[in-house]
């Protein structure tokens, strides 16, 4: 009992310097609709720098829609409105005068599917820095983003291949360190792992371990195991609505909302 | 019904029928080959009487074409060289402008602008080619005659510029295809990256589309050597070696027509030339298909 009082304090007193620590993102009152269909209510909350972060919750539930909205990836999809705000550091991603091109250099994403292009692993890595402009060395930056993605060892012989034969647990990690290889500031990761067998999927989730020290991860998952062994945050989201956000222990633990509880034990989701 | 049902398993009828339904399509799918069998047969079979008339040494390499006035001469080059003339200028027109159309038909264009510019597209295409001979002969050369003075009425280059016009939409919407066939997912991969659209459509998209823009380029450059009634319209029935555009040439096809409809009687030597050339115009295309079929397959190869 006295180790739990102690362990709750320390707790508490963690998410105290969490709620100094500078926010990557921060949502006030975002909401997102499909032509006129909402799949995104009111969602308030704060991205917290050098974290994980799970957005999790029952298939539809907006928060892919959510996610990509981070890095402006809804612009393509037509039909697609945003109210609220979006603050990325202090501006404002939605702003009239911000080029959304930018946006995506410095919040990458990893999608569901690995989708690397049908070029060579090599190429695979350099090709956005290239179109960015990169000046200093490419090797070292390709052997750089494939050791951070922890994939060099097993490539480090054969770079000039094709990306795609690669497995697809390889292929994953290659478009994490294509990802890293532009050094954004926040890595999106929208359900990396579902197409994934589970030892690359415990591959993936030791290297967000090593990531979180440099980045700010946001990652939907359907896997609630996943998400309470990542994270340091867990985001619950039913029909368009955030209903908790808070620290995955409590989350998963005691959460607050009935909700919550009944999907995270299993009664539904 | 019921008791007919279960009265007997054994074959009826309608299985008999069945099988004469199978036997004439079958047939029907055959009449294309052995019509495809027969005209190899018969180019093969006639050009091999040319050739024991004439030296294949003279018909390929030699640089003078008289097939029917004396002293007769049968160097097929000229024409090859017409054809060639006509195939390249097209291919110049058209393949920037067809990719062009392509790219932005299948990255650019709003699902409303599509459904505008697609069935144009399909109207050009639609157009009957000797319309497009007329239009090059009474439209395109008066207007280069008015930019240069010394373009003759029959030439080369207002035969290439329909010929271009002509195989353009061929060329956008088989690329259109190709680069529709290219997954989203590699597109939002890039955009992610902080690419901008012309980024990823040149960079991405292009490249991963490649074999079938190739493949429709090479359909579109054999259409363009088979074309016929536009280049001999156009064109005129001048074999000629000449590098000038501006001149008069012969096709291989617009000599294949000119031979058809004069009064060159049967069996004679000029009638065999028919078969050689048109032979060596079938070998041309032929070779042109299988390239472009074999960059397909390897198309679907990556994409499986």
């Amino acid at each position: 009992m006295a180790d739990l009082a102690i362990q709750g304090k320390a707790k508490s007193m963690n998410a105290e310097s969490d709620s100094k620590a500078i926010a990557a993102l921060n949502l006030d009152n975002v909401s997102i609709s499909y032509s006129d269909t909402p799949a995104v209510k009111n969602v308030s909350c704060r991205f917290l720098r050098k974290k994980i972060t799970s957005i999790i919750g029952p298939s539809g539930c907006g928060k892919s829609t959510l996610l990509r909205s981070l890095n402006r990836m809804n612009d393509f999809i037509d039909g697609v409105s945003l109210e609220g705000r979006i603050m990325f550091g202090e501006e404002d991603l939605y702003g009239p005068d911000v080029d959304s091109v930018e946006v995506r250099r410095r919040i990458g994403m990893v999608f569901q599917k690995p989708n690397p292009f049908p070029k060579s692993i090599y190429n695979n890595i350099a090709w956005g820095p290239s179109i960015n402009g990169y000046e200093d060395s490419m090797d070292e930056l390709v052997e750089r983003s494939l050791k951070q993605a922890a994939l060099w060892e097993e490539v480090k012989d054969r770079l000039h291949d094709s990306a795609l034969n690669l497995s697809g647990g390889q292929q994953q990690r290659l478009c994490i360190a294509r990802a890293l290889a532009m050094e954004p500031e926040i890595l999106l990761m929208d359900e990396p792992c579902s197409a994934l067998d589970p030892i690359s999927t415990a591959h993936i989730e030791d290297l967000m371990f090593e990531l979180k020290t440099r980045y700010t991860i946001i990652i939907v998952t359907h896997n609630m195991q996943q998400a309470s062994r990542i994270s340091d945050y867990t985001a619950f989201m039913e029909l368009g609505h955030l209903i908790e956000f808070g620290d995955t222990e409590q989350v998963f633990t005691k959460p607050g909302k009935k909700r919550t509880e009944e999907y995270v034990t299993g009664r539904f989701g | 019904m019921a008791k007919a049902a279960s009265s007997s398993i054994k074959k009826r009828g309608r299985l008999f029928g069945e099988s004469c339904i199978i036997t004439w399509l079958m047939a029907c799918a055959g009449i294309s080959l052995v019509t495809t069998a027969a005209i190899i047969g018969i180019l093969l079979k006639e050009s091999f009487v040319f050739f024991e008339n004439v030296s294949p040494l003279e018909f390929f390499f030699g640089t003078s074409w008289v097939p029917i006035l004396q002293p007769s001469s049968f160097g097929v080059l000229p024409l090859l060289w017409g054809t060639l003339q006509v195939t390249i200028g097209a291919a110049i027109i058209a393949i920037p402008l067809g990719l062009a159309c392509a790219i932005y038909l299948s990255e650019y264009a709003s699902p409303k602008m599509r459904t505008y510019i697609k069935p144009l597209l399909e109207l050009l295409a639609g157009i009957p080619t000797v319309v497009y001979g007329y239009f090059a002969l009474t439209f395109v050369t008066p207007v280069l005659r008015s930019i240069f003075p010394d373009v003759q009425v029959f030439n080369a280059l207002s035969a290439a510029i329909v010929v271009g016009i002509m195989i353009l939409p061929m060329i956008a919407t088989l690329s259109d295809n190709a680069l529709r066939a290219v997954p989203d997912s590699l597109r939002q991969g890039a955009y992610a990256l902080g690419a901008t659209s012309f980024e990823v459509t040149t960079k991405v998209v292009v490249p991963a589309g490649l074999s079938g823009v190739m493949a429709s380029f090479l359909l579109a450059i054999s259409r363009a050597i088979g074309e016929t009634m536009a280049v001999t319209i156009a064109a005129g029935q001048t074999p000629n070696l000449s590098l000038s555009m501006f001149e008069s040439i012969q096709t291989m096809t617009a000599y294949i027509v000119q031979v058809s409809l004069g009064d060159t009687p049967t069996g004679g030597i000029a009638y065999q030339t028919l078969f050689a050339v048109g032979a060596l115009l079938f070998a041309i295309t032929l070779v042109i298909n299988i390239f472009s079929q074999l960059i397909l397959n390897r198309y679907r190869e990556v994409y499986d």
